[in-house]
C-alpha cells in the first residue's frame, strides 16, 4: 500500500497504522507518542498526542477526514495522504493536547527522578507553550509504595494505561488498574496491594512520566550524571539484555534497553533489575550510544572522539599535508 | 619563503645624533612621570579602603533559605550541568517526616560542594537554578593555605539562619514577575538608570 506522509511516499503492508508507517520513514515525520507502545497490544488511543491530518482518505475516496485522527489507531489505506508537521492545524492541536496533559501534571521536575528521560518533558519542550492557563489547584494524591521496589506518584500520572497493559500482558495476574472516572481517575492497587510478580518492574520502564519510579534509585543521582552501559547476563526468566547506569564504579540502577522511540527492546525480570547491582554480575558489552543532543550525553564528551575522527577525515579530504612534510 | 601574508619586514634604521643623546626623550618621560604626581591616585590602600563593588558582582556563592528558614535547594543538578568548569557536585537525600522546617521540598542536597579553584564565577549556576536557591554575592572568596580548603561544602555555602544574605539586587525583573512579587524593583540600582535589556 502506498501512503504519503508529509510529502514522503512509502510502501507499507496492509494493516499498518499511520504511526508505524511514519516511524518507518524516520524521526522527522513520526508523531510523538505518550501512550502508544509498540510492544504492548491494544496500547494507544488515550493521549491524542499522535494526532495527524488526513487530507486524502484513500485513492478510491479522495475526501479528507473531517477531524484530526489518532495515528496510532488508524490504519493506512491505498493512496492515503497524511500531514503531520507540515500542517499548522496539527501543531496547534498538539499544543492543546500538551496543555491538557500538563493540566494536572506537577512542575516538580527538579525533584522527579524521571527528569532527563521523561517523554512528557521532551514533548512539552517540543510542542508545548511556556505558560499554563490553569487557574485552579492541581489534583493531589499521597505518594504510594507499591511493594518495596516501586514508588507511585499519582500526581504525575497522565493516564496512558501502559503499566496496566504491562500487568495484563506480561504478568499472570493484574492487581492494579484505573479506578474512578474522568478527572478523579487514578492508577491504584486497591487498598495498596503489593504488586508481586517477576516482571512487575517493567511498569517503571514503560511509564512515560515519573509516576512509577524505581525505589532503589530514588534520589540517588540525576540521570544525566550517570553513564549508561549495555550489558547482559544469563537469566532463566528473561533475556538478560539490560542497560546499567553507572556513577563512578557503582551501578545505581538497571533498566531495559530503550530503542530510538523510547521503548524497551526486551522486558527484563525483577531479579535483573533490582538485585544484580554489581559489575561482577554482568558481562559488559560497552557504553551505550547516546544521541549527542540528549541530556544524558552532557559532560560525557564521548562524542568528541567521533568528532575528532570526522575532523581528521575532513582534513584529509581537503588535502592538508602532515605538519612534518611541509616545506 | 613567506609562510603567511601577515609577516612584516623588520627595519634596522640607524639613529641620528640627536636621538643618540636620549636627553629629549628622557625629559619627555620625566614630565609624564611628574605630571602623575598631581593626578588622582589609581590605587587604593586596600585593606583599609575598599573599592566600590557593583551590586551584581559575582563573588562567593550562597545557598539561600526561604522565608521559613528551610533550604531552597532541591538538588536538581541544573547548576552542576550548567557549570562550564564542572566545579559543582552534589548528592541528594530524602526529607524525612519532621524535617519540613529544614528543607523546602521532599528532596534536598545532602552534600553540596563547590570547588572554588575550579569555579570561574560566570554565574551560570545562578541562571540555571529553578528554585532561586543559589546566588553569587559580592563577598570575596577567602585565601586558604590548603587546596582542600577551597572545596566549599554546605557549612560554608548555606546562609546562616540568623545571618541572612541579601540578594534582592540580583533578582531580575523576569524572576520577580515569575514569582509575582508586587512592588519590587530589581536591577534598577545603577544611579537610577535602567540596565539595558530590562
Amino acid at each position: 500500500m502506498k501512503v504519503t506522509i508529509d510529502g514522503i511516499e512509502i510502501d507499507v503492508p496492509k494493516g499498518t497504522t499511520i504511526l508505524q508507517a511514519a516511524r518507518m520513514i524516520g524521526h522527522e515525520v513520526a508523531p510523538p507518542t505518550m501512550c502508544y507502545y509498540s510492544k504492548l497490544k491494544t496500547s494507544g488511543g488515550y493521549c491524542r498526542t499522535c494526532l495527524v491530518k488526513v487530507t486524502q482518505g484513500s485513492a478510491a475516496n479522495p475526501n479528507p477526514m473531517p477531524k484530526p485522527v489518532a495515528s496510532c489507531r488508524t490504519e493506512v489505506m491505498e493512496g492515503m495522504v497524511v500531514q503531520n508537521v507540515t500542517s499548522p492545524d496539527i501543531l496547534e492541536a498538539r499544543k492543546g493536547v500538551v496543555e491538557f496533559l500538563l493540566l494536572n501534571h506537577p512542575l516538580d521536575c527538579p525533584v522527579c527522578d524521571q527528569a532527563g528521560e521523561c517523554d512528557l518533558q521532551d514533548l512539552s519542550y517540543g510542542h508545548g507553550t511556556e505558560k499554563s492557563r490553569l487557574e485552579f489547584k492541581k489534583r493531589e494524591y499521597e505518594v504510594i509504595d507499591i511493594g518495596n521496589k516501586i514508588k507511585l506518584h499519582m500526581n504525575r500520572c497522565i493516564h496512558c494505561y501502559r503499566c496496566v497493559k504491562v500487568a495484563e500482558q506480561l504478568t499472570d495476574g493484574r492487581v492494579h488498574g484505573m479506578m474512578h472516572r474522568g478527572d478523579a481517575s487514578e492508577i491504584t492497587t486497591y487498598i495498596e496491594n503489593v504488586i508481586e510478580n517477576d516482571f512487575s518492574g517493567n511498569v517503571i520502564d514503560v511509564c512515560p512520566v515519573g509516576a512509577l519510579t524505581d525505589k532503589t534509585f530514588r534520589f540517588k543521582q540525576r540521570v544525566w550524571f550517570t553513564k549508561p552501559v549495555d550489558a547482559h547476563r544469563d537469566c532463566k526468566k528473561c533475556k538478560g539484555n539490560v542497560r546499567l547506569w553507572y556513577k563512578g564504579e557503582d551501578i545505581l540502577r538497571v533498566t531495559g534497553r530503550k530503542d530510538e522511540w523510547g521503548e524497551v527492546e526486551d522486558f527484563i525480570c525483577n531479579e535483573c533489575r533490582f538485585d544484580k547491582k554489581k559489575t561482577s554480575d554482568w558481562v559488559i558489552e560497552g557504553p551505550t550510544k547516546v544521541n549527542r543532543h540528549s541530556v544524558i550525553s552532557q559532560n560525557h564528551y564521548t562524542h568528541l572522539n567521533e568528532l575528532k575522527v570526522q575532523i581528521m577525515k575532513q582534513q584529509k579530504a581537503l588535502g592538508f599535508m602532515k605538519i612534518d612534510k611541509r616545506p | 619563503m613567506k609562510l603567511t601574508n601577515r609577516s612584516k619586514v623588520v627595519s634596522n634604521k640607524v639613529m641620528s645624533t640627536s636621538e643618540k643623546i636620549y636627553l629629549p626623550e628622557i625629559i619627555k618621560g620625566m614630565l609624564i612621570t611628574g605630571s602623575h604626581l598631581f593626578k588622582r591616585r589609581a590605587t587604593v590602600k586596600y585593606p583599609d579602603e575598599l573599592r566600590p563593588m557593583a551590586p551584581v558582582y559575582r563573588g562567593q556563592h550562597v545557598l539561600k533559605r526561604d522565608e521559613n528558614g528551610a533550604e531552597r535547594c532541591t538538588s536538581c543538578g541544573m547548576c552542576a550541568v550548567a557549570c562550564p568548569a564542572e566545579a559543582i557536585t552534589m548528592e541528594s537525600g530524602e526529607r524525612k517526616k519532621g524535617e519540613e522546617h529544614l528543607y523546602r521540598e521532599e528532596k534536598y542536597a545532602r552534600i553540596y560542594e563547590i570547588n572554588m579553584l575550579r569555579c570561574i564565577f560566570c554565574g551560570l549556576c545562578e541562571e540555571a537554578c529553578p528554585k532561586e536557591a543559589i546566588f553569587l554575592t559580592d563577598r570575596l572568596v577567602d585565601v586558604e593555605f590548603e587546596r582542600e580548603d577551597f572545596i566549599y561544602g554546605k557549612d560554608k555555602l548555606v546562609e546562616k539562619i540568623d545571618k541572612r544574605i541579601d540578594v534582592t539586587k540580583r533578582q531580575t525583573i523576569e524572576v520577580a514577575e515569575f514569582k509575582k512579587i508586587p512592588g519590587t524593583k530589581h536591577n534598577t540600582l545603577w544611579n537610577g538608570k535602567k540596565i539595558k535589556g530590562h
